[in-house]
């Protein structure tokens, strides 16, 4: 199956999803070294985001969460692709720095669509998902 | 949809021109699609904030770093926010050294990419006064609503990569305060209060930032507010409601409204309430002022006021290094030194590590410190006129 987005970021990645229906602020809520999810009360919290395609809203809170992702890339532990339902600044900048695949507005609902632990294909060349 | 590209942006974004512009340039295209631009506008100037190491931290420090070391150049005047500590003071200022180390590695990259340390949220003190209509990217709030209100220049509220990334290409998106359509204001504000303090004039942008939330804000009833006290308003409208734009009518370049604005009242006893509100604590251990950074007019009232006596606590006057060194010229520095007073440069009471340098309670006159202190810096805060902060008038801060 092949669904189409928006390019945030280019590049192209495989991988499980991770999906969560919170915002997610990389400042203070993902740890840098480990790339898991500290922020108390959030639905993916203890879990990890390395290797996944981390599929959330949008990005919440400091714009200094661009450059902890580009941290947890630097350490090896930052999602391998991102899909948001719709891109703000602080999430669209970390992947660009990052050089993670990012797409939004998908033309269905990805919460229809990816559960826990499927493998998908991002390719944000040609601004599709496949699976 | 990928907005329309001169051939110049195209180079950059094809790599052309160096693999910083082309990131650069990539974000700038991202950002453009965001927020529906039709195309880019190049700008005259940019000023960046995450420039603290207090805010940006490792992270900001390593992308800093990573960006300088690919070559990277700006392409038109650049100028920074403040930093955490005096650049030139910081061991007397009491800042930890490992703070210290990386402020000044975080400076260095910025300053090797060609951006201007000035280190200042007032870069319009220091002569960048861009003209009525004249397209900018600076990402400082209060610097923004300065820009946007009082000198009629256009600029979005950039964040910190969004404003570099202008600089370093020299264009910025075409969408929000950039159009004209956008410059009108959604909220009429009738001011039926005298302001003769410019502590009255954050309160009120305290009131206006509230109820606006984001929307252009028009002022009636201001008789006369000079640059000072319309740099209080725009710094307390930015940091209570995220606001770019105001009018006054009769005293900003703009005044436009929309048909069937909403339409408030801010009158004595809104002020009382809302100043109330943003007073916490009686007593200080240290009284801060210059948020925004200080004029040389307001320095020269403090000098005034301290001339030939002995402050009880701890005084900063935050300031641009620019400002510090004519106020150092004119003798202003040395009467507020001999008063027990600093002017501390490049940084600021709510940027600075104020927290571990053993202070709990800060005095402030300004509306924006009252809302940064407390989650920043975990400061309590008392909010006054400075002259009472001083207590020059009660004589309760100063020995005779």
């Amino acid at each position: 199956m092949i669904v189409k987005g928006r390019i945030i970021s280019g590049g192209r990645a495989r991988g499980p999803v991770l999906v969560t229906m919170d915002p997610i602020s990389f400042l203070g809520s993902v740890d840098p070294k480990t790339g898991i999810v500290v922020e108390s009360g959030h639905s993916l919290e203890g879990k990890s985001v390395a290797g996944r395609v981390l599929v959330f809203p949008r990005g919440k809170g400091s714009t200094v969460g661009s450059y902890v992702i580009l941290q947890l890339k630097k350490n090896g532990v930052a999602p391998v692709a991102i899909i948001n339902l719709d891109a703000e600044t602080i999430i669209a900048v970390g992947a660009i720095i990052s050089k993670i695949p990012m797409l939004d507005m998908l033309e269905k609902d990805p919460y229809e669509i990816f559960k826990d632990g499927m493998m998908v294909e991002v390719d944000a060349v040609e601004g599709e998902v496949r699976f | 949809m990928e907005p329309p590209l001169t051939k110049k942006e195209r180079c950059m974004l094809d790599g052309e021109c160096g693999p910083g512009k082309q990131q650069a340039m990539e974000i700038l295209v991202a950002l453009a699609k965001i927020y529906g631009a039709k195309g880019m506008v190049p700008v005259t100037s940019a000023q960046i904030s995450g420039v603290s190491y207090k805010t940006i931290g490792d992270a900001g420090l390593e992308y800093l770093e990573d960006l300088a070391a690919k070559g990277t150049n700006i392409e038109i005047p650049a100028y920074l926010n403040p930093i955490g500590m005096d650049a030139q003071g910081w061991e007397e200022m009491k800042v930890p050294k490992d703070f210290a180390e990386k402020q000044l590695k975080i400076l260095n990259a910025y300053t090797s990419m060609g951006i201007k340390p000035t280190c200042t949220c007032t870069p319009y003190l220091i002569g960048v006064r861009p003209k009525v209509g004249e397209h900018i990217a600076w990402a400082e709030s209060s610097a923004v609503v300065f820009a946007n209100s009082v000198l009629g220049a256009r600029t979005n509220r950039e964040g910190g990569p969004s404003a570099l990334c202008a600089a370093i290409c020299g264009v910025t998106p075409k969408y929000g305060m950039h159009l004209e359509k956008n410059r009108i204001a959604d909220l009429v504000v009738d001011v039926e209060v005298a302001l003769p303090d410019r502590s009255d004039f954050g309160v009120l942008g305290a009131i206006a930032g509230g109820v606006a939330r984001g929307r252009v804000v028009a002022f009636k009833g201001i008789k006369k507010a000079d640059e000072d006290k319309l740099k209080y308003l725009g710094a307390a409208m930015a940091a209570f409601g995220s606001n770019s734009l105001f009018f006054i009518k009769g005293i900003t370049p703009e005044w436009k409204v929309r048909d069937g604005a909403e339409n408030i009242t801010a009158d004595e006893s809104e002020m009382a309430r809302m100043r109330k509100t943003l007073d916490e604590c009686p007593e200080e251990d240290i009284i801060t002022t210059g948020c925004p950074h200080a004029s040389l007019a307001e320095i020269k009232e403090i000098a005034g006021m301290v001339r030939g006596k002995k402050l009880k606590k701890p005084l900063w006057v935050c300031v641009s290094r620019a400002v510090k060194e004519i106020a150092a010229e004119q003798g202003l520095a040395e009467i507020i030194e001999k008063a027990g007073g600093k002017l501390v440069a490049d940084t600021c009471m709510v940027v600075s590590p104020m927290e571990e340098m053993g202070y709990k309670n800060t005095g402030v006159n300004s509306a924006k410190a009252v809302k940064y202190l407390p989650t920043m810096c975990q400061q309590r805060v008392h909010f006054a006129k400075l002259e009472d902060l001083l207590g020059f008038r009660g004589g309760k801060g100063a020995k005779k």
